[in-house]
């Protein structure tokens, strides 16, 4: 499985890629800021190594060197080994020969990594021309088109032609890695390259990275926050933290066996699909620390269960575990660690559920109904003489429950209408067609007053903890924002507001700071308490996690679970991530084009999935394990989601359905022309004719 | 494609006309054409005096609203502006004088726009190191100096340069040396000559204001993620820089391009006047001096058709430049 245990790690020729003792720094006005503090590391012919990190570890920052691609204020030290020649001190004519024909890189984010004015044939077929000077601009765009082709851009002739932003987020991602492979290289960087798509794109995209190394032969060097893509995919594996490598050996070991407490509680505190639900999360306290002005000792040490005093003087290097010349961690009790001495399962302390004591009584009964709700925009066109050409069905006949006490977790892909959905329900009006009852009052019969009144009832957590905080106000005045609405006096107001600071884990004597003086976690914990100064029996929420870093999020997670047990709060929990929403929910529904496809209780969605895009949803997911991942096929889907624009006579699923192309004729004919009603099947709701037919997609 | 702009153009042509009326009435109301012969010696009679007002269209005791019909039916009737005080035509004036003042200000416009890129793209490059420091306080400099204190000072160093090399190198008054011989080579270089001073006077205040536009667009697409992806294909930082960079930024300039092009005639009406030159900033400056309601008009007229072409220029180079809004 290893092409690098074959050969001999002394000879520093043999790595296709070798870093030693990597430094980077930029000089900032408030002190130098340490990104890469001593990074070692090598990549061989072939291999495939992920390198897994939070923000700021440093994780892009040593691969952006590696390319010669920092901004000139960087100061680098250390070597950097491509081929066995150094590529330190090269200018940069003598770099930009190598980068694309021997090292490429794939960037994060796919729209603005493209030049907006030239079209997609064009930018590939630079790539080419760029090394081959010989290259004829006919001979170029040909291969372009040939490239196109190979990532799995459909019609290639034709969208060659295109702009950047007439392709999808996926498709721009495909096009990157044409850019990438064209030449190839070596060795293909890929700097979180699904982070901004949705699962089943991001499948897909993998995919085509495995294909694309196939292919070239290239070794890949994948960096992410999940662990769940590396998992399945990467040989070897590096874990960073705060600018240095701390553990690293083959997937196996690292997953199997991690001897970092940080790697550790990595692992603990993310959700995980398989088995989510059925533990409370372990969260990971604290947060990563500043690197301009670092602490001796293990950066590790303040948040670290196991810290011993020496942990604070000197920081531990990478140390060699069980003789294994792969297998290396930095930590001072590593052999503790290795040897079970220490218990990996007992180092994090399980958080204890709420008590019973403490628990709120709640009624049994539906907070909140939504049933046939619609809302559809025109789509015109013309600027003086406006005409509609089309409708956008962002929300097309969406019902829905919520019990007093429970979590509905409502779960799609982006532009599948899940925000439509919300806004309509917290605007607390009338809406284009269906109805919305929330505490058992239909809201299209609310006067001004009531409506206003309502609102107490109902509050919001938006996704981004830092864009929905205003800036300017200090976080007692944003908490209490919502009390000066409603006429709340001041004396009053300031009380509650340091309740429920109290109340989500804040310190309330630092209600008088400004938004960016706290972390993210932080942050989102402020957008909670705001949304609880209220005391609001129900509470939506809108990705409340999908900005946070892994090692927060579990935070989060579990005080919005203990939030609810003692408040005995409704939860309408909006996610992407179909892991939290396990973690968290008690009911999942399952929108697709406007519609719930399929819904019911937690435990049923996900283990015996009835609708075949449940299905896919759920196989597109990378679980951090990598034996599970290595056994597991995929249920790729095909291309985009659908313009909600478009008229698909039928299941408007079946465009991309698996399981239609498994049906006969007349089996076809049926999703073709007939609109498939919700029905129960197996405990769970499905939007599908063929439901009972679902374990066809099953490979046997 | 061809539609949208047809309909910008439209828009921009509705108003042009509003402009123009509007400057008309705003005149009629303001300047008092009989001013200039109440002051005269011997005093004309009043019938007089009526008579010639009457005859232009521009006597106050005719009600505003009537004037303007008068003048609207003759523009539409006869294709005529009116007659300017001097009993010329404005038509005829401001044929002699547009080309006057287009020669110096698409000359002056293109090569400060040529300048000012340059000068933008460099110090954004070079942000913050000695050349773009020396551009941005020279750039500051002659943003700060009235026009006229521009074209004096050219005038100075023309004359002391002059005056060093013995021979009248570089002349600065007028259009051209009256009563000149010579073949059409000569009168060729002696206009060239006497264009030197004031178009490099237009050229350096256009130049000043666009490379403070262009050097802050440069400075955003800087950063840009697809510049770093230019360079991972292989592309120098410079390459990187001039291909993928300078084409980007230069698309929010456009716009600023097209409408400081008509803009630049009022900076230029200064700067004819100082050169002697008689175009139409001139006649727009003499219009409101002499209380002149016709010549105005025109003047004004010459203004928004400018803007109305370099609007609509704005529009198509912007799609030309931006794909992303092409319709």
């Amino acid at each position: 499985m290893l092409t690098s245990a074959t050969t001999t790690p002394h000879q520093p020729t043999s790595h296709l890629l070798e870093v030693r003792d990597l430094h980077v720094t930029f000089p900032q006005p408030g002190g130098a800021v340490t990104a890469v503090r001593g990074v070692n590391y090598h990549v061989d012919k072939g291999e495939f190594l992920g390198i897994v990190g939070e923000s700021g570890s440093g994780k892009s920052v040593s691969s952006l060197a590696v390319m010669g691609l920092l901004p000139s204020s960087a100061k680098i030290s250390g070597d950097i080994l491509f081929e066995g020649k150094s590529l330190m001190g090269r200018s940069d004519k003598e770099l930009s020969k190598l980068r694309g024909e021997g090292i490429s890189i794939i960037f994060q984010d796919p729209l603005s990594a493209l030049t907006p004015v030239y079209t997609i044939g064009t930018q590939i077929a630079e790539a080419l021309q760029l090394h081959d000077s010989k290259l004829s601009k006919l001979a170029a765009n040909s291969r372009a088109v040939e490239l196109l082709k190979i990532v799995g851009i459909p019609n290639p002739e034709r969208r060659a032609q295109a702009f950047p932003h007439e392709f999808s987020g996926g498709m721009r991602q495909r096009a990157m890695i044409a850019i990438a492979i064209a030449n190839n290289p070596r060795l293909i960087i890929a700097d979180e390259p699904t982070t901004a798509l949705d699962v089943t794109i991001q499948a897909q995209i993998l995919e085509v990275l495995q294909k694309a190394k196939d292919l070239t032969g290239a070794a890949v060097v994948l960096i992410t926050h999940d662990l769940g893509v590396v998992a399945g995919n990467a040989d070897r594996l590096a874990v960073m933290y705060a600018g240095r490598i701390v553990e690293t050996g083959t997937v196996d070991q690292v997953f199997r066996a991690p001897s970092m407490p940080y790697t550790i509680g990595l692992l603990r505190s993310m959700p995980n699909l398989a088995t989510a639900g059925h533990t409370r999360l372990v969260p990971l306290e604290g947060r990563p620390p500043q690197l301009s002005n670092l602490a001796p000792g293990c950066p590790f040490a303040p948040r670290c269960p196991a810290v011993i005093d020496a942990c604070r003087t000197t920081e531990p290097p990478l140390t060699m575990i069980n003789n294994e010349p792969l297998n290396a961690s930095a930590c001072l009790r590593v052999g503790q660690i290795a040897s079970g001495e220490l218990s990996r399962s007992t180092l994090y302390p399980v958080p204890e559920p709420v008590a019973a004591a403490q628990r709120a009584e709640v009624p049994p009964e539906h907070v909140m109904a939504v049933s046939e709700l619609k809302r559809h925009f025109p789509l015109s066109k013309g600027s003086i003489f406006k005409h509609t050409i089309g409708t956008v069905r962002a929300v097309d006949g969406v019902s829905f429950q919520i019990r007093a006490g429970q979590t509905l977790g409502l779960v799609g892909e982006s532009g599948c209408g899940k925000s439509t959905t919300i806004m309509e329900v917290l605007e607390l009006a009338k809406p284009q067609a269906g109805q919305v009852v929330i505490n058992g009052r239909d809201v299209a019969s609310l006067s001004a007053k009531e409506r206003r009144a309502l609102r107490k009832d109902i509050q919001v957590v938006f996704q981004d903890p830092m864009a929905s905080l205003d800036p300017r106000l200090p976080v007692q005045d944003i908490v209490g924002e919502p009390l000066t609405v409603h006429g709340v006096p001041a004396k009053e107001r300031l009380k509650k507001v340091a309740d429920v600071l109290e109340l989500v884990g804040l310190d309330p004597s630092m209600a008088s700071r400004y938004p960016h003086e706290f972390s993210g976690g932080q942050r989102q914990r402020i957008g909670i308490a705001r949304a609880l100064v209220t005391d609001p029996k129900i509470v939506v929420l809108d990705e409340p996690v999908s900005a946070l870093d892994v090692s927060i999020q579990a935070g989060v997670i579990n005080l919005l679970q203990d939030l609810q047990e003692k408040l005995g709060l409704s939860y309408l929990f909006v996610a992407h991530d179909l892991a939290v929403v396990r973690q968290i929910a008690d009911d999942v529904a399952v929108m697709y084009l406007g519609r719930i496809v399929e819904s019911g209780p937690t435990e049923n969605i996900f283990d015996n999935p009835q609708h075949p895009y449940t299905r896919a949803l759920l196989s597109a997911v990378p679980v951090p394990d990598p034996a599970i991942e290595r056994s597991r096929t995929r249920i790729i889907l095909d291309g985009d989601l659908p313009s909600p624009t478009e008229d698909i006579t039928g299941c408007n699923f079946r465009t991309r359905c698996p399981l239609f192309r498994l049906m006969d004729e007349a089996a076809q004919q049926k999703c073709r022309t007939s609109d498939p009603q919700n029905r129960s099947v197996n405990g769970s709701d499905v939007a599908c004719h063929h439901a009972e037919h679902i374990d066809l997609m099953t490979p046997a | 494609m061809i539609g949208f702009i047809a309909k910008r153009f439209i828009n921009y042509a509705i108003l042009s006309a509003i402009a123009t009326l509007s400057a008309y009435v705003l005149a009629s109301l303001i300047l008092n054409p009989a001013s200039r012969y109440l002051g005269r010696n011997p005093r004309p009679s009043d019938e007089t005096i009526n008579a010639i007002l009457d005859g232009l269209g521009v006597n106050p005791n005719t009600p505003v609203i009537e004037r303007l019909w008068a003048w609207i039916v003759n523009l539409v009737t006869h294709g005529s502006l009116g007659d300017t005080i001097h009993n010329t035509s404005v038509i005829s004036e401001m044929t002699v004088r547009a080309g006057t003042s287009l020669r110096l200000l698409i000359l002056g416009t293109i090569i400060a726009a040529l300048i000012g890129v340059f000068l933008g793209v460099w110090g954004a490059v070079r942000q913050y190191k000695l050349s773009d420091q020396v551009i941005s306080y020279g750039s500051f400099t002659v943003l700060a100096m009235p026009s006229f204190v521009i074209g004096i000072l050219l005038m100075i160093l023309a004359t002391s340069l002059n005056n060093v090399l013995g021979i009248q190198l570089i002349n600065f008054t007028g259009e051209y040396t009256a009563g000149l011989e010579g073949g059409w080579w000569v009168h060729f270089w002696d206009r060239a000559a006497h264009l030197l001073l004031p178009t490099i006077s237009l050229a350096l205040m256009g130049a000043a204001g666009y490379s403070r536009y262009q050097r802050s667009a440069m400075l955003d697409v800087l950063s840009a993620d697809y510049i770093r992806t230019a360079r991972s294909k292989g592309r120098t930082r410079g390459s990187a820089l001039v291909r993928h960079g300078v084409r980007v930024a230069l698309i929010p300039m456009s716009t600023y391009f097209a409408y400081s092009f008509a803009t630049v005639l009022a900076g230029a009406a200064v700067t004819e006047l100082v050169f002697s030159w008689h175009g139409m900033g001139e006649m727009l400056v003499q219009a409101i001096q002499q209380s002149d309601i016709n010549a105005f008009t025109g003047a004004i007229l010459f203004n928004a058709i400018l803007i109305l072409i370099a609007g609509t220029l704005a529009d198509v180079v912007y799609a030309a430049l931006d794909p992303r809004v092409r319709v």
